[in-house]
């Protein structure tokens, strides 16, 4: 097998297979059944549990990771598909003991309430603010040819871009006003 | 699940070669429909070829047409900037369906062939003539509120789920194909996927071994002014019980051209040609409208749950084609 995770290489196995990537900036090498998602190696085979199991079927955005950049459903993501891939979870946000700006918004704003859908929630709106950053537009934004910016953001746009995580605790005034204070922050840098 | 060999593809020539000697093999791209439905048994390929490594990830701009690499995400076509400027319906559609996160997984590929939704397919246990050809179809009298009323058969009712296809139907799209024997070929949109019929269990022309490369979406000018209307029980995340792709260009208030596709009421993405027709020439005005609607769904077939479907879809129609002609309605 080819170790150099940066180059594609053909691969025909079953059964078993041992794959290749880097978690939260440590390259790992997993052996894994051909049939386990994400989800599952990272909470069975790296104790990686914040990332939650939810409806494991694509609903619920409790298991949202981010690969490469994107915002991802780990519970939809075959891992021996993620061969040389750059996978984030909530446990590889930010060093140990400390928050980033959005958990902090998160803490003062009471943003949940019993916290499993918290982890999804967090690792969905991280990259929400990355998407905004860059001036994409959602469902609900009015000139899809024109940039959106995150100082007037409506909250009818979090709402949208944040609907694939639910929370059936209900806490998503408070998902949303944290959200918005992170964006609001990060336009006044 | 049950369990599959996998190979990852280099190139298309050996991901057909790979799905072409085996029966049950299956091209693997976003795997949002994929591993949901071999979860749950619905699908049991034998093999998966991963075609994610493949070397179709660009959006290329031409003066003509936008050419969409079959491995591009959802997400970044919606996004990009040349699609949200020429193809406005195409941006909306897509954004209007599943969830950011979803939309990142998905590939433009895999939204064409992705699987109805109805949940007698979704379900082993029920019937299903699509999922076990002449097993039945447990929809016909069952819970059928959020299935078909065109281009149904006595044997499936069942709804083409895709946004962004009712927008590659208006759009004109095509789909470009290469097989193992290294034969090309560009599929029309509007003759890419079949009516149910007496086969539901087809529902593309894609031959076995048949990969989707590209997606070309030409960038006529009428795009410009094109939009997606999109009505559903949920405000977001949710599937369309209606929807319409509309486009139009106008001479002062009369219509030179009109282009109609709607979604959630029919079979496969739903172009309405003879509605298109009936409104050249008109002025742009309610009433052309409405009449345009009616015609679009001539034929409609309701079934004990979803006749509301019929009205509805001519109101969506209305409502679109007013809301980029700013006509009141």
């Amino acid at each position: 097998m080819n170790n150099d995770t940066s180059v594609v290489t053909t691969r025909d196995v079953t059964g078993l297979s041992t794959v290749l990537f880097r978690i939260n900036g440590a390259d790992r090498a997993l052996d894994i059944d051909l049939r386990s998602t994400l989800l599952d190696a990272l909470r069975e085979k790296l104790q990686l549990t914040g990332t939650k199991k939810g409806c494991d079927q694509g609903t619920c955005g409790a298991c949202t990771v981010i690969i490469d950049g994107q915002r991802v459903l780990a519970c939809l993501t075959l891992a021996a598909a993620c061969e040389g891939q750059d996978v984030r979870t909530i446990e590889g946000l930010t060093s140990p003991g400390a928050l980033t700006p959005l958990q902090e918004a998160f803490l003062e704003c009471d943003a949940f309430q019993c916290g499993f859908c918290t982890p999804g929630q967090i690792m969905s709106a991280t990259a929400l603010v990355d998407e905004v950053r860059d001036g994409v537009p959602s469902h609900v934004t009015a000139n899809v040819s024109e940039p959106v910016s995150a100082e007037s953001l409506s909250v009818d746009e979090i709402r949208e871009r944040m609907s694939g995580n639910l929370c059936r605790c209900g806490a998503y005034p408070n998902i949303v006003a944290a959200v918005q204070s992170v964006l609001t922050k990060e336009n006044r840098r | 699940m049950k369990a599959f060999e996998y190979h990852r593809a280099a190139s298309p020539t050996e991901s057909t070669a790979a799905v072409a000697t085996r029966a049950n093999a299956m091209f693997f791209a976003g795997g949002t429909t994929l591993v949901d439905l071999m979860r749950i048994d619905v699908l049991t390929p034998d093999v998966l070829v991963d075609v994610n490594a493949l070397a179709l990830q660009e959006i290329e701009v031409t003066d003509q047409a936008i050419v969409v690499g079959a491995n591009v995400r959802n997400s970044p076509l919606a996004w990009h900037p040349a699609v949200r400027d020429r193809l406005p319906v195409l941006t909306q559609s897509i954004l209007s369906g599943a969830t950011t996160q979803i939309r990142n997984m998905a590939s433009v590929a895999g939204n064409i062939v992705q699987r109805t939704r109805c949940p007698y397919f979704r379900d082993v246990h029920s019937a299903c003539n699509r999922r076990v050809p002449q097993s039945g179809c447990d929809a016909l009298d069952g819970f059928n509120r959020g299935h078909a009323v065109l281009g149904v058969s006595d044997h499936c009712i069942a709804t083409h789920p895709s946004d962004m296809c009712v927008a590659a139907a208006l759009l004109d799209a095509g789909i470009r194909t290469v097989r193992a024997d290294g034969t090309h070929r560009t599929i029309p949109f509007n003759e890419f996927h079949l009516l149910p019929g007496d086969t539901p269990h087809r529902e593309t022309v894609l031959e076995h071994d048949e990969l989707i490369t590209h997606v070309v979406f030409p960038t006529a000018p009428i795009a410009r002014r094109s939009h997606y209307l999109k009505v559903r029980d949920r405000a977001s995340y949710e599937f369309a019980l209606t929807s319409a792709a509309v486009a139009i260009q106008l001479d002062g208030d009369r219509i030179v051209e009109a282009r109609l596709a709607i979604g959630g009421v029919a079979t496969k993405p739903w172009r309405c040609v003879a509605a298109e027709q009936s409104m050249v020439g008109k002025p742009a005005t309610e009433t052309s409208f409405r009449q345009a609607a009616e015609l679009a769904l001539t034929g409609a077939v309701a079934r004990h749950h979803n006749a509301f479907k019929i009205e509805l879809a001519k109101r969506t129609i209305v409502r679109a084609f007013a809301t980029i002609t700013e006509v009141p309605a």
